[in-house]
């Protein structure tokens, strides 16, 4: 198949079909998740036929059990083979955090390099209506902690390219998908292996009056605050940052010494969350650049709220209302 | 099988309680079938865990525990909540997240609770119940007020590490504690048979050191018999009892799951078993209640459930200005974070 091959599809077929190139490329790979194997294909149909093309020995529908699944994709990555721990819930990585924290992210550092330990933990956040154990933004949690790759791609194309990524990546990644894209926007990826480096962010509309920083589900609020601003003669930049660790500070600088202005936004809470050290870096580096206080959208600070009245995510309206500020 | 299999009534359930048995498993199956039509409709925005198959159980944990005793379960929770006699019409307003519901719209149907009653605590996260309810049966041992504690959870949950510590705990200081394992063959999408090499879980739990025992699920007598003994020996002090309650899951895994993955044939043999409607037989055959009597049941489970869906339906959204209330004591502490 040519490289150039492209076809439409969602964010959970990108997903998909990134699977099934690197599981055809690399034979070490092995996907550990519960329901992940035929007849489920993963309860969001991401690893849909893996089962069947790969084997049940490569595809492994696990016990409940995500401590074993994180834990058993460091044991198989130690001994030469390269596992896909897929984590249902992100709430559900508490469970996996001795294992990739205390593990994998360390093991290659604690050994002076000996056992590098290249996991990929993936998992899905965003389903408020099942409350707030179940829709956690916890990326915060993982950037905390030096040794693993944090992504959060927010288009098809992306999520296809940071995952086949993460899948050569020496070192250990996670990557978070937001189960509100999933399924939701369709775009042409390639159909053949595609992949989109690690700490390099994507400028997906351009301005020179402000910065708007986001990723993940975040990026679609900016670009409508976008378009909003745009109609009182305020033209933002909108940077899709894609992966949090690395994060893309030269780009993000590029953009802010430009215009002088710049708003975080993301659905994670604001309070210590990813946008409080964007900020502290921006100001750092530019702050005599600046036009004034770098600001921050982020996710209030209370769980995650099951009536549909109360809304703790960032929407367009705060992020205008943030920007404007700045004039 | 046929209603005949079913355990006879012991001396001490009278009529009334019969009724609020049957009551429970209809309203319960009722209830289920009610949300999902909602669901479907789209005039219900959340997800939900049907209980369908494990309503005998639950019906058995009412008639059986007492409201000193303190409950941990799970999302799959509602027989649970009835059986701690919770009101219906706080349960189904929490359902819509209003705030007349028991959770004050905060949680949703995942996050049920009341304190009234004694229903202590619901979670979201497979297998974390066991490790509270531990704790819940230390306090209930120290402070000697002889109740019990009855923590429920799916067979799924049997593989998960916060499981095994909490059995752990429970078993080697003989807390007060009954667990109630509701193995229904499926946890989540995967067969009993297709995600454990030792699928007796009783038999399991025994090697915990405490005192374990396989019970028909589908069978309420023999349900009440099992946990009357575990509850007596735990208010006794005399140590933990695993119940292992076999039945089978009669729907997806969620309210609205596609569950055409379950086998045809297990499915079918299940549903002969469907514990409302052979209950219902088994009492009109044993005389225990007329036709008439149970019509009048059946009106009223209908007229209750009726009700409480309208108070939801017609109930308050919380506002947005009261997002902060209840993150801490003190509200503030949640506003001054944000600055708000």
């Amino acid at each position: 198949m040519p490289e150039t091959t492209v076809q439409s599809m969602t964010i959970a077929q990108a997903i998909n079909s990134g699977y099934h190139c690197a599981m055809e490329a690399d034979d070490k790979i092995v996907l550990l998740g519960e329901d992940v194997a035929e007849p489920i294909g993963g309860v969001f149909k991401t690893t849909k036929d893996l089962s069947t093309k790969f084997g049940t020995d490569r595809v492994r529908a696990t016990p409940i059990a995500e401590g074993a699944i994180a834990g058993s994709a460091v044991g198989l990555a130690l001994g030469g083979y390269r596992a896909v721990a897929e984590v249902m819930f992100f709430d559900f990585t508490t469970h996996v955090m001795d294992q990739i924290l205390n593990h994998a992210a360390k093991f290659r550092y604690m050994t002076g390099g000996a056992t590098p330990t290249p996991v990929l933990v993936t998992t899905v956040v965003g389903s408020s209506h099942f409350g707030a154990q179940h829709a956690q933004s916890v990326e915060s949690w993982f950037m905390h902690t030096p040794g693993i790759n944090v992504c959060f791609p927010s288009t098809p194309a992306d999520a296809k390219g940071l995952l086949m990524t993460c899948l050569e990546s020496p070192d250990p990644s996670l990557l978070i998908q937001h189960s509100g894209l999933l399924y939701s926007i369709k775009e042409e990826v390639p159909v053949g292996p595609h992949r989109v480096p690690l700490g390099k962010a994507k400028t997906v509309r351009t301005g020179d009056d402000v910065t708007i920083v986001s990723y993940g589900p975040a990026v679609r609020i900016a670009m409508a605050a976008a378009e909003s601003l745009a109609q009182d003669g305020i033209e933002a930049d909108v940077i899709d940052l894609r992966s949090l660790v690395p994060l893309d500070f030269p780009a993000v600088f590029e953009s802010v010494e430009r215009t002088g202005r710049c708003v975080i936004t993301h659905e994670a809470t604001q309070f210590a969350g990813p946008g409080a050290e964007i900020a502290a870096r921006i100001t750092e580096d530019l702050f005599s650049e600046l036009q004034g206080p770098v600001l921050r959208v982020g996710g209030l600070f209370t769980p995650q709220p099951f009536a549909k009245t109360l809304n703790r995510h960032p929407t367009s309206e705060r992020v205008v209302a943030k920007v404007k500020q700045l004039f | 099988m046929t209603d005949t299999t079913l355990t006879d009534r012991p001396p001490r359930l009278d009529v009334e309680a019969l009724e609020r048995m049957y009551s429970l498993m209809l309203g319960t199956a009722l209830a289920d079938q009610r949300a999902a039509a909602e669901s479907k409709a789209g005039r219900l925005m959340a997800a939900f865990y049907p209980v369908r198959g494990m309503e005998a159980v639950c019906a058995a944990l009412g008639e059986t525990m007492r409201t000193g005793d303190k409950m941990v379960s799970t999302y799959r929770n509602l027989g649970d909540a009835l059986a701690k006699r919770m009101p219906l019409r706080s349960i189904i307003a929490e359902l819509y997240g209003k705030a007349e519901g028991c959770s004050r719209g905060r949680g949703g149907p995942m996050h049920l609770q009341d304190q009234d009653v004694n229903f202590t605590a619901t979670t979201g996260i497979v297998g974390s119940g066991m490790q509270i309810a531990a704790g819940l049966g230390m306090a209930e041992q120290l402070s000697g007020d002889g109740n019990a504690v009855v923590v429920t959870f799916g067979d799924g949950a049997t593989s998960i590490g916060a499981f095994h510590e909490g059995m752990g705990f429970v078993a080697l200081w003989k807390l007060p504690v009954v667990i109630v394992c509701q193995n229904n063959q499926w946890g989540e999408h995967t067969s009993i048979k297709e995600y454990t090499a030792a699928p007796e879980l009783a038999q399991r739990a025994a090697s915990y050191g405490m005192r374990a025992e396989k019970v028909d699920g589908f069978d309420p007598m023999a349900c009440v018999a099992a946990l009357e003994t575990a509850l007596a020996r735990a208010r006794a002090g005399e140590g933990p009892t695993f119940l292992e309650f076999e039945h089978y899951r009669l729907t997806g895994h969620t309210g609205t799951a596609d569950f055409s993955y379950v086998p045809k044939d297990e499915l079918a043999a299940a549903m002969e078993r469907d514990p409302a409607p052979t209950f219902r037989k088994w009492l009109l055959a044993n005389g225990h209640l007329s036709e008439g009597q149970i019509a009048e049941v059946e009106t009223r489970v209908r007229a209750e459930l009726e009700d409480a869906f309208q108070f939801a339906q017609n109930g308050t959204d919380p506002v947005q200005a009261d997002i902060y209330e209840g993150v801490f004591e003190n509200d503030e502490f949640a506003r001054s974070v944000d600055g708000a």
